[in-house]
């Protein structure tokens, strides 16, 4: 790039011109932040205010822009100029917003305006616009995993906008357990009656259509590559071998019933008669409609056991609800009335959710389905059939019920392979020497599924799960999303559900797979930084191939070479800058947010000596939580501490221990880190990021003593963007506790 | 209960429900409770019931035929309608257990001396007399419901009142000598008789 121009706008509208110097920020600009051109404007993001500034990109050559007005989330689309590095300075809900309009606090709040101008400079300064990697590669190509329901609809969807699919099946036949249906509820309104079957016409649409290519017997042996650019070798029972190159990957390994042998008590494994779900769908289907015992007789009594082993503290049960069996005991139910038996499900609490759910539930009480909320105790053979004891919630009393079939209905159990970071730990564990530790996890891994997808990727083979093999997903913001990018998981390997909503599931992560394959030929990123066009690179000189990136990285985008030296993998990147912040020599760095475009900010900040009675507090928030609740903080007129500087980061895994030193050393007197929720039900929008800066700061303590400082001086949270009154009150606090413990000696 | 009666309860112990919903005034709606418990939390008298309706509907899906129709429980019932009112499937519940109320009389199964059902008798009987309610002889009935002796003691705390209705004229004291009546009486009264006919019939199988 050429020279840097900085050209600083500083607008008057919203009440920024009559709460604030204007006159003076363009002068801190111009003099402190060594721009160009600083101006004025009454109302910057209107037309001609937008004009002014690309008259000055145009014709004087900026090509660093500081936009002096609102929130940097706030007027996005007016204050977008191509070719240029944009800095905000947040002066309406960062600064008079958030500060009372009064002559006492005139004073304090100019002094923020001024410092968060120094602060836009000084980043705009250090930031570099993004270029192409020359790693893109644009293969309109999806390989799809698994043949049911899930992968059937997705090689379809796919399939409709001009992709090309490999649709991969392990066994010798489409359509999973959905093919293994007798009846199916209908897709739309009336939901009271059940449909017939169409898996046959599915899948003779996906043996019709030019663009799917189905693979049957095959397994995955290796993928390598990004998105974009994956390379897939298939390999079929046979032993013949074809490499595919495929721009995204969904895993829709579905699921398999939960082991029946495992609930004796309830008769499982004892009697041909007591079956799971799947097994009576195959005996009613195999009889065209009759109910018919192991035996070839006719079954008059069936009697349905809800949440067998499932939503059970018991160890080896699951301890979730599968979703789908009340809906699907009433469907079977509804079989056997058809068949003229009697049927009855006994359930602890039904569950009937969706839409349909309901009217399935009353479709099942018109048809003549008894109901009975209960537990069952146990299932027993009596004569020729079976005896259900259990214990009826309602009239509070042990009874039992003759049936000649008992159904249990058992939960999923993700098909999922191996969790990847238990062989990653239990290698680390080796290398600590923590036997104990390590035993349990070489137990775990010894009993671990065999790999799905054998990928090639420094953090393992698979797909990371979240709890009971399900794989992981940011379940509340980008569902689809696994912790590899342009992988997607869809179905019941990522939650228990039912077909329609594996439907739904599956083309969800089509939409997204596609994606995944359009931004990777033009290097933007994924979800949550979508659009972003910088990526990571790294000053190989000052490498000391420790590998912490590679190991940190929540998305295992980072592969060694044979040298042990980081390899990024663009495409992969989610851009939340985790190694970033890992990198114990600092020498990761996006084009436009480094260790300097942060550490420059925070220096820039004018510093008030000991005596001034002026703390200063540097708050770096998370973008994807923090940042936003601060701004409707300021939305909603919450007042904050006058002597709060805040910086948003990317993630609170890119934070560097070296920010919070310097700030120290430059005489800050308190360090806040907002992140998002972490742990299992964690709300961090790259999964790790905000953990890992716990664990980080957590070891800051050090630090603290050798400056001999109070420990309280540097704080992590974790905030949530509904934290509005909560944010503004920990900044406070904040300013009291730097009241009571004493302003910080290192101020110059 | 008679053997007889015994017998029935086997036979009908796995279709009660049937039975109820062949039978009972709204009776095929009982199939389609789904426990949910709002009916008996919003009953007035919910505490004072033996059963409340939720139970009830449980206990007939059971096949509890002798516990159900011996309950007192749908004769607390005051007809409030408030678990119809509230009721998120719909359920007609308040004349459901009128339905099974007058079902129990019918087989002869209702509690003894249960309040609401003798004065539904009285009721009844007074008012297929002539076809119209002879409001004094229902005040007197009731008043002697219990016997001579509560009789007069309660004629004697109420006389005031019914001096009173006297004077305004809302009691004419004629209407002991027999009161008015409908046109056609008789023609009632074979109607009702006929009705009855068919309605034993109909229950006949199911009575001990």
């Amino acid at each position: 790039m050429a020279d840097m121009k900085i050209g600083a706008y500083i607008c008057q509208g919203c009440g920024i011109g009559d709460r604030v110097d204007t006159a003076q920020l363009a002068s801190v600009a111009k003099r402190e932040g060594k721009a160009a051109v600083a101006k004025e404007h009454e109302f910057l993001c209107n037309a001609e205010g937008v004009k002014m500034i690309q008259d000055d990109i145009a014709n004087e050559g900026v090509n660093h822009v500081v936009i002096a007005a609102c929130s940097r989330r706030a007027k996005t689309e007016a204050f977008s100029f191509d070719g240029v590095c944009i800095s905000r300075a947040n002066l309406r809900e960062g600064v008079i917003w958030v500060r009372p309009d009064t002559d006492e606090a005139r004073e304090t709040t100019q002094e923020m305006a001024d410092d968060y101008v120094r602060m836009a400079c000084a980043e705009t300064k250090y930031q570099k616009m993004p270029e192409a990697s020359g790693e893109q590669g644009l293969t309109r190509h999806l390989l799809i995993v698994g043949g049911g329901i899930s992968g059937m609809t997705a090689a379809l969807e796919a399939a409709k906008t001009g992709y090309k699919v490999d649709l991969v099946e392990k066994t010798g036949q489409l359509g999973g357990v959905a093919g293994e249906m007798y009846k199916k509820y209908p897709a739309k309104a009336p939901y009271n009656v059940l449909a017939d079957n169409t898996t046959g016409e599915m899948i003779a649409a996906i043996e019709g259509n030019g663009n799917i290519t189905v693979h049957l017997n095959t397994s995955v042996t290796k993928t390598e590559g990004a998105p974009g650019r994956f390379t897939v070798s298939l390999a079929t029972e046979s032993g013949a071998t074809k490499d595919v190159t495929v721009g995204a990957i969904i895993q829709a390994t579905g699921f398999t019933a939960y082991d029946l042998n495992k609930l004796p008590e309830l008769g499982g494994g004892k009697s041909p008669d007591v079956m799971d779900q799947l097994a009576f769908e195959k005996m009613v289907k195999a009889n065209g409609g009759a109910i018919k015992k192991a035996d070839g007789s006719d079954a008059k009594n069936v009697v349905f056991v809800q949440c067998a082993g499932q939503r059970s503290e018991q160890p080896g049960h699951l301890p979730y609800c599968s979703g789908h069996c009340c809906m699907t005991s009433i469907k079977q139910a509804r079989y056997v009335k058809e068949a003229g038996g009697d049927a009855t499900v006994i359930f602890d609490d039904l569950r009937t959710p969706g839409a349909d759910g309901e009217d399935v539930y009353r479709g099942g009480q018109e048809a003549g389905v008894a109901f009975s909320k209960g537990k069952v105790n146990s299932v027993e053979a009596a004569g020729k059939g079976l005896k259900v004891n259990y214990n009826d919630k309602i009239l509070a009393e042990d009874t039992n019920i003759d049936a000649d079939i008992v159904v249990l209905a058992t939960g999923m159990v993700p098909n999922s392979g191996p969790n990847p970071y238990v062989k990653l730990d239990l290698e680390m564990a080796e290398k600590d020497g923590n036997e104990e530790l390590a035993a349990k996890l070489k137990a775990e891994v010894e009993k671990a599924p065999p790999s799905i997808l054998n990928l090639m990727y420094r953090q393992g083979t698979d797909v990371p799960h979240l709890k009971h093999g399900f794989t992981d997903s940011h379940f509340i913001c980008f569902p689809y999303e696994t912790r590899r990018t342009g992988i997607y998981t869809a179905g019941p390997v990522r939650r228990p559900m039912d077909a329609h909503q594996a439907i739904e599931d599956a083309t969800g992560a089509t939409l997204k797979a596609i994606q995944a394959c359009e931004n990777a030929a033009i290097g933007r990123a994924a979800h949550p930084r979508s659009g972003d066009l910088s990526f990571p690179s790294f000053r190989k000189e000052g490498c000391t191939q420790c590998k912490r990136c590679t190991v940190e990285c929540p998305f295992g985008a980072i592969n060694e070479d044979e040298k042990g030296y980081p390899q990024y993998n663009e495409a992969r990147c989610r851009r939340c800058g985790t190694c970033m912040g890992a990198c114990p020599v600092r020498v990761i760095s996006f084009e436009n947010y480094s260790v300097e475009t942060v550490g420059q900010q925070l220096k820039a900040v004018d510093m008030p000596d000991e005596f001034s009675e002026k703390p200063r507090l540097l708050v770096l928030a998370c973008e994807n939580d923090a940042y936003p609740a601060l701004d409707m903080a300021g939305m909603t007129r919450q007042e904050y501490s006058a002597y709060a500087r805040i910086i948003p980061v990317r993630c609170l895994g890119s934070v560097n221990t070296i920010w919070i030193t310097d700030a120290l050393n430059s005489g800050y007197d308190g360090v806040m880190l907002m992140g998002c929720q972490k742990g299992d039900n964690y709300q961090c929008h790259f999964v790790k990021g905000s953990e890992i800066a716990h664990i980080r700061m957590s070891k800051i303590d050090d630090t603290l003593t050798q400056l001999n400082l109070e420990k309280e001086r540097v704080q992590t949270y974790e905030v949530s963007i509904a934290d509005i009154q909560r944010i503004p009150q920990i900044i406070n606090d904040m300013e009291k506790l730097i009241g009571e413990i004493g302003m910080s000696p290192f101020k110059f | 209960m008679s053997d007889m009666n015994q017998a029935m309860v086997e036979k009908y112990r796995s279709s009660f429900l049937k039975e109820v919903e062949a039978n009972v005034e709204e009776g095929h709606w009982v199939k389609m409770c789904m426990q949910c418990g709002v009916c008996s939390g919003s009953c007035p008298l919910g505490p004072h019931w033996e059963h409340p309706p939720q139970e009830i509907f449980m206990m007939i899906r059971a096949g509890k035929r002798e516990d159900v129709l011996s309950s007192s429980s749908m004769w607390m019932c005051t007809s409030c309608y408030n678990c119809i009112a509230r009721c998120p499937r719909g359920l007609p519940i308040t004349h459901i257990m009128h339905g099974l109320a007058n079902y129990s009389k019918r087989l002869g199964l209702q509690p003894k001396n249960q309040p609401t059902a003798k004065f539904s008798q009285l009721f009844w009987n007074n008012l297929t007399k002539t076809g119209r309610v002879n409001e004094l002889k229902l005040g007197l009935s009731l008043y002697f419901m219990n016997g001579i002796g509560p009789g007069i003691k309660t004629a004697l705390k109420m006389q005031d009142v019914g001096l009173g209705m006297l004077k305004t004229g809302r009691l004419n004291p004629l209407e002991i000598l027999g009161g008015h009546s409908i046109k056609d009486k008789s023609g009632l009264q074979k109607m009702l008789k006929k009705a009855f006919e068919i309605e034993e019939a109909k229950i006949a199988e199911y009575k001990g």
